[in-house]
């Protein structure tokens, strides 16, 4: 019941409580309410759970944390051959 | 797609798993407080990656499994009244009540709709007008914003055919009645990453500090259940207890301060009956006074025709953690996906029906 889906935030119309925007998730594109994320701007990635943006990703933080674990596998890897 | 299959990265998952089974010196009980978290977990066996010393046990954290039966008595006898159109979100409509559900409702001519969103609901509510449309409102924090947005939206529209009955729920008041039950085995709790967006975490600092239980906000992918567990284990194994945020790349301290106040703005907190938990005293949501006229319960008072009739379901014991779903005696046998005894083999985040699902073994053993 909580599935929130980050999608790409590729429209943006409206305003208040009916600010809505297209957002895409993979090959499917859906209408999205963003009266709680009034700050997102188009190319962001968004959360989004029943049919509301209930907020951004932050891109940085998802790369930082991705790129340190990719480089603890590098050093795994190196560790185990000899 | 961006952002949910970097972190199903098996390479990645190894090294997390390596890191922990590196960690931990001994058996540690950790709970993982939502359903979402449960059916992933599950999903994926992370639960069989990782170190036998490692007991996940599944929290309460499925809206559709705790909504009290008398909740869903009240939704079907709202369903049964004519002229009224009863919408919610798909999992509840076969959610048994006291002798019957949403969907046999509708089966007996009831207008029972499914719908993705609370806002689509207020849309039925514009092209029905002659209609009373009452949306089913249950849910978490997550929900809670989009629940307020629609009673927004009615408003502004100038809607008086458009209301909700409510049965929101709240996760901190949940995770303390866990943590200080007299036969509480959970040692380190995963908060549940989607609430956390919505409320931010400052207030797990206060509960950590008073309950001195590690809690840890984690994603709902593998590789951040993972970091979810080595962060527990971690603090376990240093004897600490605080909150650690592993969910970064959507939960902030602060959480998203708008939706906090649409939502403050709509709800006031209310005692909440839980099933499995009992009445928690500040757990649930009402409307507040200034909405009264969206309230479903005070605008047609529903009274079911039967209430509370004894059920073998032991949902209860599996919403807190006490038994497996494949240790209740009628798992796979007189209580299936096709015939549920109860919430949690029904919503597709309850913990019987995600083994049902996902462990072909254990159905068999049993069924």
């Amino acid at each position: 019941m909580c599935l929130a889906i980050p999608g790409l935030l590729t429209h943006i119309e409206g305003e208040d409580l009916q600010r809505r925007g297209l957002v895409r998730f993979g090959a499917v594109q859906r209408q999205v309410n963003l009266a709680l994320t009034p700050e997102a701007q188009v190319n962001d990635y968004v959360i989004v759970h029943v049919g509301c943006a209930i907020n951004i990703v932050d891109r940085d933080e998802a790369e930082r944390l991705l790129s340190l674990l990719r480089q603890a596998a590098a050093m795994e890897e190196e560790r185990e051959i000899p | 797609m961006k952002y949910l299959e970097e972190f199903r990265d098996p390479a990645l998952a190894r090294v997390v798993l390596q890191r922990i089974e590196r960690e931990l010196t001994g058996p540690r009980v950790l709970m993982e407080v939502c359903g979402g978290q449960t059916h992933s977990i599950i999903r994926h066996g992370i639960d069989q990656l990782l170190p036998q010393g490692i007991e996940l046990i599944h929290g309460p954290g499925c809206p559709v499994c705790v909504t009290p039966i008398a909740c869903i008595d009240e939704a079907v006898a709202l369903a049964e009244t004519p002229g009224m159109i009863l919408a919610t979100f798909a999992d509840m409509l076969r959610v048994p009540g006291s002798d019957s559900d949403l969907l046999a409702a509708r089966a007996r001519g009831a207008d029972v709709r499914s719908l993705y969103s609370p806002l689509d609901a207020v849309r039925l509510a514009q092209e029905n007008p002659r209609s009373q449309v009452i949306f089913f409102a249950v849910g978490f924090e997550t929900t809670a914003p989009a629940n307020a947005l629609s009673v927004l939206q009615a408003e502004s529209a100038g809607l008086d055919n458009f209301s909700l009955l409510v049965s929101q729920v709240m996760v901190p008041p949940a995770i303390e009645a866990i943590a200080t039950a007299a036969d509480n085995r959970v040692q380190a709790f995963l908060a549940a990453g989607h609430v956390c967006t919505v409320m931010g975490y400052w207030q797990y600092e206060h509960l950590t500090a008073r309950l001195g239980t590690p809690i840890v906000i984690t994603g709902f992918e593998p590789l951040d259940l993972l970091l979810g567990i080595e962060a527990a284990v971690a603090q376990l194994e240093k004897g600490q207890a605080r909150v650690d945020n592993q969910y970064a790349r959507c939960v902030t301290r602060d959480g998203n301060r708008e939706a906090q106040a649409l939502m403050d703005q709509v709800f006031a907190a209310s005692l909440q009956q839980w099933r499995g938990l009992g009445d928690l005293a500040a757990s649930g949501l009402r409307l507040r006074e200034g909405y009264a006229r969206f309230d479903a319960r005070r605008r047609f008072s529903p009274r079911p025709a039967t209430t509370e009739t004894r059920s073998d379901c032991r949902a209860g014991e599996v919403l807190t953690g006490r038994i497996k779903p494949d240790q209740c005696p009628h798992f796979g046998g007189r209580c299936t996906p096709d015939s549920p005894l109860g919430a949690t083999m029904v919503s597709a985040e309850g913990a019987c029906a995600a083994y049902y699902r996902y462990r072909p073994l254990a159905q068999a053993h049993h069924g």
